[in-house]
C-alpha cells in the first residue's frame, strides 16, 4: 500500500491533476465567467464539507448547525473589513482570526453537548445554528453590531498588498478575470486544507476520532480522552467553516443572515453523506457535485425540454429543484454508502448487510 | 392574570398541533430509529388536498361540516398513500444502509414534494375555505374560538386513539415488538416490513389530521408551510424524548406553551433586552437545558449508541 | 433494473453535453447583430436587446417572483408589439428570466450568467438581499440595473452609478406611514415586524416618524416571515390597549395577523406598508381586514393615465391578479427602453447616462431619479381596505414644496384641459349651425366654464394648503 511519492504513476497523476486544475478556469470561461464563479463556490463548499466531515465523518457526531461557524467567519470578516465599523484589515489577518473565533464557538457548542448522542445531538446543534442566525438577525439593537437583517454592504474584496483579486488584470500578457484570480487563490488554499485533512485522518487524533465513531465506550476504555477529542473535532471542523465564511464575505461583498439558514447546513451535510462520509476524496466529490448540479440544471432544463418536446412544458425553475431532489434520492438508493466511500467502509458495509441492524 | 390565561390557551392550541405532527416523527423513530425529515411535507400535502377537496365540496353547495369532513377524509387517504409510498421509495431500500443515508433521501423527497406541490397548487398563498365554525367565546378574560376548542379536542381524541392502537391491539403489540428488536420480532412471526409500513401510514394519517386542523385554524396554505411546522414538531418530539408517544404529546404541548409564554414574557424577564424576536431561541434554550439534565428528553429512555 | 439506471445516467450525460453545446452556441449569436449598419439600404437590420430579469421563482417568495416576471414580460411584449427603432435598427426585446431563490449566493451566480449572456440591462432582483451583492457585479460590468422591488436604502447608497430603483425605499415609505398615523389621530401604537430586511427597515422608519409626530410606542414585538401564529404577541399587545398595530412585513403573515387580532378581541386598527397592500392580504385577512389602511409607493393605478389599461392587460394576459410589484417592474422595463430610445443606442455604456435623466410617466408614478438612483418624488399613496377592494385615500410624501408644486401643476393642467373642452364644445356648436345644436353648444360652454372654475378652485386650494 505504501507507494513512494516519486513513483512514476502517482507522479504522472499529480501532474495531470495539476494541469487540469490550472486549465479549468480558462476552459470554464469559454462557457462564461459564471462557470468560473460556480467553480469558486464549489471550492468554498469543499472547505465547508471537509470541515463538517471532521465532525460527522471522522468523529461520527451528527451536526445540523454547522453553517453557524460559516456565519461567524463571514460576519467577522464583514465587521473587520467594511465601512460598517470603519475597519479595513487585510484578509490574511482576518481569515486566521476567523478560524480562531469559529474554533471558540465550536468549543462553546461542543462543551454542553458532550453527553448527547445521535439525534439528540443533531437537534441541539440545529438549535445552536438557529440561535446564531437569530442573534445575527437581531443584533442591530440596542447596539448596532450586525446591522440586523439589512446586512453589511461594501465589504472589502480580497487583496494582497496592491494586488486585487477582483476586476480584470493582465498577467504575462494573459487577461485574467477577477473570478479566475480568486480561483487560483482558492485552489491554493484548498490544497492546504486538503493536506491538513489528510494528515489529520492518519494522525493519532484522527484514529481517536474514528475509535469514538465506532464505539465510544470502547474508545474510553482504551484510554482515549473522549471529552477533549470530541471537543477537538468540533473545534477543528468549526475553524474550516470560519475560513470559508471569511472568503464568502469577501467574494460577495455583502453578508446578511439569510445566507446562513438551516437549509445550508442540511446541504453541506448532504454533500458529506452523498460523497462518502469520512472519505476525503468522496467528500470533495460530493461538494463539487452538489454545487455544480443545480447550476448545470439551470442551464440545461429549459433547452433540453425545448430540444426534446419542441417547447417548454414545465417551468424550468420548478423542474430544476425537482430534478435536484430526485437526484439526491436516486444517488443514495444506488450508492447507499455515498458515491465514493472509503474502501474500508465499503467492506464493513458489505459485511453488515448480512446482519439486521 | 387574564393575559397569562390567554397565553396558556394560545400555547395549548399551538402545542396540540405540534403534538399531532410530533407523533408522526416519533412513530417512525420509535420503530426504525430514523428521522423522517419529509414528514412536514406530508402535513403540507394534507392541508393542500383538504383545501382543494373542501373548496370543491363547498362549491357544489354542500354544508361546511360535510365539506370539512370530506376534505379531511381525502387528505387522510392521500397522506396515507404518500406515507406508504415514501417508505417504499426512500426508506425501505435503505434499511441496512449507513444511518445518515435515509436522512439524505428524506431531504431529497422533501424537495421533490415541495416542488410537486408548487406545480400543482401554484406559488401563491392560498386561502383555506371557511369550513370551521366561527363562534367565539370569552372565559375569564381569554378569548378563544370554536376552532381552537376543536383543535384541542380532536388532537386529544386522536392521541387517545393512537395509544389504544399501540397498547391494545395486535398491530400495536407487533409495533412495540419491532421497536424493541426487529430481528427477534421477525422470528416471532411479526411481518416487520408490514409493521414499518403501518407506522409510516399511521403517522401520515396523523399528519393529515394536523394538516386539516392547521388549514382550518389559520385559513392559509402554501407549499412551503411544512418546513417550519415540521421543524417545530421535531423539536417537540425530541423535547419529550423521541420515540416515546406520551413524550411527543407532552413535548408538543410544552413547546407550544413555552413559545407563547416566551413571546409574552421574555421581554419583561430580561428587562427589555431580549424581545419576542428571540422567541425561537427561547424554545431552543429550554430544549438544550432539558437535554443537559436528561440527555434523552423528558420521557425518553436511555438510547443506545446510534451515531 | 439495469436499464432504468443506465438510461438515467445517459440522460444526465446527455444533458451535460447539450449544456456545453448550448453554452458555446449562444456566444456568436449575441455578438453578431449588435453593430448595426446604418448604410445598409433595403432591409432594416434587426437588433436583439436582451433584458435580464431576476426574482425567486422557487421558495417562499416565488409568488411575488412570478408576478415580477409577468410585469416584465408584459412590458417586453408591448415594446415588441410597438416595434421600436433605435439607432436606425428595428429592435426586438428578449427577456432572460432567471431564478435566484432569494439566496444571495445564487443572486451573484445568476448575475454573472446574465453578464456572460451580454444582456443590455437588468431588471431586478426582487429581494434586497440578492439585489445588493449582484449590484456590484453589474456595476463592474457597466450594466444598468433597475429594481422594481428592492427597498433596502443601502442598495443605492453604495455609490454604483448603475443601480436604480423605481420603488420608494423604506425610509420614504416609513416616514409617510408615520405621518399618516398621526393624521388619523392615533395616540398609541404597537409595532410588529417580521425581522426581514424589508420589515425591519420599514418598521424602524415608521417608529422614527411616529415618535416625531408625538405618537407613543407602547409595544415593539417581532415575528418572522414563516410564522402563522401571532397570538402570543397579540395577547401582549392587547394588554397595552394600543390604538394601532403597525406591521412591517408581507401579506402572507399580515393577513392571518389581522384575522387573529379580531379573534383575540383587539380593538386596535391595523396599518402596514406595500407588503400588505395586496388583494392577497384581504383574501387571507377576510372580514378582519375591513376598514384598515396600507400604503403603496407612487400613485394609484386608477389615478394615472395608463394604470387601468395596465391592470386589464395584465389580467387578460396572465389570467391572474396583480400580486404586488408587477406594475413597478413594468415601469422599470419601460424606463430602460425609454433611456435607450433617448440615447439612440442599446449599448449599456451609451444609454446608462440617460437612465439617470429619466422623466417618465409610468403606470405607478412620474419617474425621476435623484443622483443616487432613488425615486425623486417618493410619493406614497394611502389605501383603505373596503369591501374586498383597495380604496384610494390620499397621497403623501415627497418634499412638501414639490408636492405642492405638483398639485398646482395638476390643477393648472386641469384648467387647461377644461378650457380646451370649452373651446371644442363651442367649435362643435358653431359647426353644427342648426338651432337645436345651439342649445347644445350653450350647455357645452356652461359645462366648460364650470370645469374651469373647479380647476381654478383646486389650484387655489392646493396653494392655500401649502
Amino acid at each position: 500500500m505504501t507507494r513512494s511519492w516519486l513513483a512514476p504513476r502517482p507522479l504522472a497523476g499529480i501532474v495531470l491533476i495539476a494541469l487540469a486544475l490550472v486549465a479549468l478556469p480558462f476552459v470554464a470561461a469559454l462557457g462564461g465567467q459564471a462557470w468560473v464563479r460556480i467553480a469558486n463556490f464549489a471550492i468554498l463548499y469543499v472547505f465547508l464539507a471537509l470541515g463538517l466531515n471532521i465532525v460527522v465523518g471522522f468523529a461520527g457526531l451528527l451536526d445540523l448547525g454547522y453553517i453557524a461557524f460559516y456565519a461567524v467567519g463571514a460576519y467577522l470578516y464583514a465587521l473587520l473589513a467594511s465601512p460598517h465599523f470603519g475597519l479595513h484589515l487585510p484578509f490574511w489577518a482576518i481569515l486566521p482570526l476567523g478560524a480562531i473565533v469559529a474554533c471558540g464557538f465550536g468549543v462553546a457548542l461542543g462543551a454542553p453537548t458532550l453527553k448527547l448522542r445521535g439525534d439528540y445531538l443533531a437537534i441541539v446543534t440545529l438549535g445552536f445554528g438557529e440561535i446564531i442566525r437569530i442573534f445575527l438577525n437581531n443584533l442591530n439593537a440596542p447596539v448596532n453590531i450586525t446591522n440586523g437583517a439589512q446586512g453589511i454592504t461594501l465589504i472589502d474584496p480580497l487583496a494582497l498588498g496592491s494586488f486585487r483579486f477582483s476586476g480584470n488584470s493582465e498577467i504575462f500578457g494573459l487577461v485574467v478575470s477577477g473570478p479566475q484570480k480568486l480561483y487560483f487563490l482558492l485552489v491554493a488554499m484548498a490544497l492546504v486544507v486538503i493536506g491538513v485533512n489528510l494528515r489529520l485522518q492518519d494522525s493519532r487524533i484522527g484514529r481517536a476520532w474514528q475509535a469514538i465513531r465506532e464505539d465510544e465506550v470502547a474508545a474510553k476504555a482504551i484510554g482515549i480522552d473522549t471529552r477533549n477529542i470530541k471537543l477537538l473535532a468540533f473545534a477543528m471542523g468549526a475553524s474550516f467553516g470560519g475560513i470559508a465564511g471569511g472568503i464568502f464575505a469577501a467574494m460577495q461583498g455583502f453578508v446578511s443572515p439569510e445566507s446562513f439558514s438551516l437549509i445550508e447546513s442540511v446541504m453541506v451535510l448532504a454533500m458529506v453523506v452523498l460523497g462518502g462520509m469520512g472519505h476525503i476524496p468522496g467528500v470533495i466529490l460530493g461538494a463539487v457535485l452538489l454545487t455544480v448540479l443545480p447550476e448545470v440544471l439551470r442551464y440545461a432544463v429549459g433547452p433540453v425540454q425545448q430540444a426534446v418536446f419542441g417547447k417548454v412544458i414545465v417551468d424550468p425553475e420548478s423542474l430544476r429543484m425537482l430534478i435536484f431532489g430526485l437526484a439526491l434520492v436516486l444517488v443514495m438508493r444506488l450508492k447507499p454508502a455515498g458515491l465514493w466511500p472509503s474502501p474500508q467502509r465499503r467492506r464493513e458495509l458489505a459485511a453488515g448487510a448480512q446482519e439486521s441492524p | 392574570m387574564d393575559i397569562l390565561f390567554q397565553q396558556i390557551v394560545n400555547g395549548l392550541v399551538q402545542g396540540s398541533i405540534y403534538a399531532l405532527v410530533a407523533l408522526g416523527y416519533t412513530m417512525v423513530y420509535g420503530i426504525m430509529g430514523l428521522i423522517n425529515f419529509a414528514h412536514g411535507e406530508v402535513v403540507m400535502i394534507g392541508t393542500l388536498v383538504a383545501l382543494s377537496v373542501a373548496g370543491l365540496l363547498l362549491q357544489l353547495g354542500m354544508p361546511a361540516a360535510v365539506a370539512g369532513f370530506g376534505g379531511l377524509a381525502a387528505a387522510t387517504v392521500v397522506c396515507m398513500a404518500l406515507g406508504w409510498g415514501l417508505e417504499r421509495v426512500a426508506y425501505r431500500p435503505l434499511r441496512h444502509a449507513p444511518r445518515l443515508t435515509p436522512l439524505i433521501t428524506a431531504i431529497g423527497m422533501s424537495i421533490v414534494l415541495q416542488n410537486v406541490a408548487m406545480l400543482v397548487w401554484g406559488r401563491n398563498y392560498l386561502t383555506f375555505p371557511a369550513v370551521a365554525p366561527k363562534a367565539q367565546f370569552e372565559v375569564a378574560g381569554a378569548h378563544f374560538t370554536a376552532v381552537q376548542v376543536m383543535i384541542v379536542v380532536v388532537s386529544g381524541l386522536t392521541m387517545v386513539g393512537l395509544l389504544l392502537l399501540v397498547y391494545r391491539t395486535r398491530l400495536g403489540m407487533a409495533m412495540r415488538a419491532t421497536a424493541q428488536n426487529p430481528a427477534v420480532a421477525g422470528l416471532m412471526g411479526v411481518n416487520v416490513d408490514r409493521v414499518i409500513a403501518a407506522a409510516f401510514v399511521i403517522g401520515s394519517a396523523l399528519g393529515a389530521v394536523a394538516g386539516m386542523l392547521v388549514g382550518a385554524y389559520y385559513e392559509i396554505a402554501h407549499y412551503q408551510m411544512g418546513f417550519m411546522l415540521g421543524l417545530k414538531a421535531f423539536t417537540a418530539a425530541v423535547l419529550g424524548g423521541i420515540g416515546n408517544l406520551a413524550g411527543a404529546m407532552a413535548g408538543g404541548v410544552l413547546l407550544g406553551i413555552i413559545e407563547a409564554l416566551g413571546a409574552g414574557y421574555i421581554g419583561d424577564l430580561t428587562g427589555g433586552f431580549l424581545g419576542s424576536n428571540y422567541q425561537d431561541i427561547f424554545a431552543f434554550l429550554v430544549l438544550i437545558g432539558v437535554l443537559m439534565f436528561r440527555p434523552s428528553g423528558l420521557f425518553g429512555e436511555k438510547t443506545g449508541d446510534r451515531a | 433494473m439495469v436499464f432504468p439506471k443506465l438510461s438515467a445516467v445517459a440522460a444526465v450525460v446527455a444533458s451535460c453535453f447539450t449544456l456545453v453545446a448550448c453554452g458555446q452556441k449562444e456566444e456568436p449569436k449575441v455578438a453578431a447583430p449588435v453593430p448595426a449598419a446604418p448604410a445598409a439600404p433595403a432591409p432594416k437590420p434587426e437588433v436583439t436587446v436582451k433584458i435580464g430579469h431576476v426574482a425567486p421563482m422557487t421558495g417562499p417568495q416565488a409568488h411575488l417572483g412570478k408576478d415580477n416576471e409577468n410585469g416584465a414580460r408584459q412590458a417586453i411584449d408591448e415594446l415588441n408589439a410597438k416595434g421600436l427603432e433605435i439607432g436606425g435598427a428595428k429592435v426586438k426585446f428578449e427577456l432572460l428570466a432567471e431564478d435566484d431563490q432569494a439566496d444571495p449566493k445564487q443572486g451573484t451566480l445568476v448575475a454573472q450568467k446574465l453578464i456572460d449572456a451580454k444582456v443590455n440591462g437588468v431588471i431586478g432582483h426582487l429581494n434586497s438581499g440578492t439585489t445588493i451583492p449582484a449590484s456590484k457585479l453589474y456595476f463592474d460590468a457597466g450594466i444598468p440595473q433597475i429594481s422594481g422591488s428592492a427597498t433596502n436604502p443601502k442598495y443605492t447608497q453604495q455609490g454604483f452609478n448603475t443601480a436604480f430603483r423605481v420603488m420608494a425605499n423604506d425610509v420614504q415609505q416609513g416616514k409617510a406611514l408615520g405621518e399618516f398615523a398621526a393624521k388619523q389621530g392615533i395616540k398609541t401604537v404597537a409595532i410588529v415586524d417580521d425581522r426581514t430586511a424589508y420589515g425591519q427597515g420599514l418598521a424602524d422608519e415608521f417608529r422614527k416618524a411616529a415618535e416625531t409626530a408625538g405618537i407613543k410606542i407602547v409595544a415593539t414585538e417581532f415575528t418572522n416571515d414563516k410564522a402563522t401564529d401571532f397570538k402570543a404577541i397579540l395577547t401582549k399587545i392587547r394588554s397595552t390597549k394600543a390604538d394601532l398595530v403597525f406591521y412591517g412585513g408581507m401579506d402572507a403573515q399580515g393577513g392571518p395577523l389581522v384575522k387573529q387580532m379580531k379573534d383575540l378581541g383587539l380593538k386596535a386598527k391595523f396599518l402596514g406598508g406595500d407588503g400588505v397592500c395586496t388583494p392577497e392580504f384581504m383574501k387571507l385577512g377576510g372580514p378582519a381586514s375591513e376598514g384598515n389602511y396600507c400604503s403603496l409607493p407612487g400613485m394609484p393605478l386608477e389615478k394615472l393615465a395608463q394604470g387601468p389599461a395596465f391592470r386589464d392587460a395584465y389580467g387578460k394576459k396572465f389570467n391572474a391578479e396583480i400580486q404586488l410589484y408587477a406594475p413597478y417592474v413594468y415601469d422599470a422595463v419601460m424606463v430602460m427602453a425609454e433611456a435607450m430610445k433617448r440615447a439612440n443606442s442599446v449599448e449599456p455604456a451609451k444609454y446608462l447616462p440617460e437612465v439617470g435623466k429619466t422623466h417618465f410617466e409610468g403606470v405607478t408614478a412620474k419617474i425621476e431619479f435623484d443622483d443616487k438612483g432613488d425615486l425623486k418624488s417618493g410619493a406614497i399613496s394611502m389605501y383603505q381596505y373596503k369591501a374586498g377592494k383597495l380604496e384610494y385615500v390620499d397621497t403623501l410624501g415627497g418634499s412638501p414644496m414639490e408636492a405642492a408644486k405638483a398639485e398646482v401643476k395638476e390643477a393648472v393642467a386641469e384648467v387647461k384641459e377644461a378650457a380646451k373642452a370649452v373651446g371644442e364644445a363651442a367649435k362643435e356648436g358653431v359647426k353644427a349651425g342648426a338651432e337645436a345644436a345651439k342649445e347644445m353648444a350653450k350647455e357645452g360652454v356652461k359645462a366648460g366654464a364650470d370645469a374651469v372654475k373647479a380647476g381654478a378652485d383646486a389650484a387655489k386650494a392646493a396653494v392655500d394648503k401649502k
